[in-house]
Order: structure tokens, then sequence, then C-alpha cells
């Protein structure tokens, strides 16, 4: 129990953020009304998943100097963990646009974007399992890890900066702090990515946990 | 007095009856205001609640399958 405190505390932090977040007071706007609410569960997805790549690279490059299966491993369930984020964050993010920009997918470059650094992921993970040969594998996985990293910040939150975008802090737009004048969000807001981000890490080490029980097996 | 009666009780019922449409049949209100958005803050706490104790039921399993591996290594 000594050692679970953050999971209780990621786990206060989840229910608060759900009761608070549909009952706490939230600025009356047009277009968005109640759907602002979404801020609580839309963006800590991408903070979870922000999380999670940055843990993932730091264990990619720790792989490459200790050549230690364990950081190789560590790296890869990271990555498992952040793409199942970063995959809902996306839908999320589309039924929101429905409802405030009128389509699922209206090829923003926020959409677009965010779609092609999963894309990077997905193909990170698929290149890693086609490499028979471990220590290959490893090396070759953290080495297109470490080139992955950057392109994934640089799509999501350069690129659609310099664009026309309808995503809030995009294309000029103001960010939703903007919305937050009397920053009664933030108190809801904050938590939630910090519950998201702790549940995120906590999935993390079930999956780390379990590769290692196969990997002793074997 | 039976006159007076019969009437008072008339005028009781009477009452009553306006009383009953001016309030629709709603009880224990205060789940049911904000047109029941309580209803649904509950229903995702369960569904919350019930997934994170199904994580630490998870990583309790895993903590077991550790303690086996390392006995028999």
């Amino acid at each position: 129990m000594k050692n679970n405190w953050w999971k209780i505390l990621g786990s206060i932090f989840l229910l608060y953020s759900a009761v608070a977040g549909f009952l706490m007071h939230v600025p009356r706007l047009p277009i968005l009304h109640e759907s602002i609410r979404n801020l609580y569960f839309h963006v800590p997805m991408w903070f979870a998943m922000i999380f999670l790549f940055s843990h993932s690279v730091y264990f990619s490059i720790r792989s490459l100097s200790t050549q230690s299966p364990v950081d190789d491993r560590k790296a890869v369930e990271s990555v498992n963990v952040g793409v199942i984020f970063g995959i809902l964050g996306l839908l999320t993010g589309m039924v929101w646009a429905k409802f405030a920009w009128g389509e699922f997918w209206s090829f923003d470059p926020k959409q677009n974007f965010s779609a092609i650094s999963l894309l990077l992921y997905f193909a990170y993970l698929i290149l890693r399992n086609a490499i028979e040969e471990e220590q290959k594998r490893a090396k070759i996985a953290a080495i297109y890890n470490i080139f992955a990293f950057p392109m994934m910040i640089v799509l999501i939150f350069v690129l659609p900066r310099l664009q026309d975008s309808l995503h809030p802090g995009n294309g000029g737009n103001p960010g939703f702090n903007m919305y937050d004048l009397d920053s009664h969000m933030r108190m809801v807001f904050y938590p939630a990515c910090a519950g998201w981000v702790l549940i995120g890490y906590w999935i993390y080490t079930l999956r780390f946990r379990i590769s290692s029980l196969v990997y002793n097996q074997l | 007095m039976t006159k007076f009666a019969l009437t008072a009780l008339v005028w009781c019922l009477a009452s009553l009856s306006v009383f009953a449409q001016g309030n629709e049949i709603e009880m224990a209100d205060a789940l049911r205001s904000n047109g029941k958005i309580y209803i649904v803050v509950i229903c995702v706490a369960i569904i919350l609640l019930g997934l994170l104790i199904y994580l630490f039921r998870i990583d309790r399993r895993v903590k077991m399958l550790e303690n086996k591996s390392t006995h028999k290594n």
C-alpha cells in the first residue's frame, strides 16, 4: 500500500474530474455551450499520450547506452499504452468537432497531423515486431523512436500553429485559457490531466510487468 | 353543522386538487434538478469506479504471478 499511494491519488483525481467536470460552473459561450466540459476529458488524453511517449523516448535513449532489454521493453510498452490514449483523443476530438465545427473530420491541420503522428507510432510498433533478432530489434526500434518523438511534437504542436486551423490555440486562435477568465475550469482541468497521466502510467507499469513475466518465462 | 362540515370538506378536497395540479408529481427532487444531469454523473462515476477497481484487481493478480515466478527462479 505504501508504494501504491499514487494509484489511489490518480483514481481520486479521475473520479473528482468526472463529478466536478459535469457539475462545476463553466463559462457560457456560443457554439460550445455545455460541450466546453469536454476540455476535462478530451485534452487529458493527449497529456497522457505525450507523457507516455516522452517516457518511452527516455528509455529508448537509455537502451542505446545500456543495451539492456529491460529498457527496450519499457520503451515499447510505454508506446503501446500511449497509442491507446492517442486513439481515444482522436475519437473524442472527432465527436467534439462534429458539434463545434460541423464535421467529424474537416481535414483540419490539427486533426490531420495528430492522425499522422499516430501513424508514426503504429509504424514503430510494426517495425519493432517485424525484427526477429533481439539486439538488432532493440537498437533499430530505439533509433526509430528517437526520430519519431520530435516529429510527433512538431506535427502536433508546431505545424498546426502555422496554418489556418479551427482548433483552439492554433492558427491564431486563442487557447482555451482565454475562455477561462475566472480560473474555475483550471480547478478541474489540472487534476483531470494529472489523474489521466497517473492512470496511464499505471496501465503502462502493468503492461511492463506482464511483459517481464512473459520474457522471464521464455 | 353537518352542512358546514360538508362544505368544508368539499373546499378541502377542491384545494387539494388545485394543489396537485400546480405541482407535478416529483419527489426526491435533488437528483432530478438540472434536467437530471446528476443521474449521468452517478453513472459515469460508477463506470470509472468499476474500471479503477478492476485495474487494482489486475494489479494484484500480476503481483501474485510475480511472486510465484520469483519463487520458481
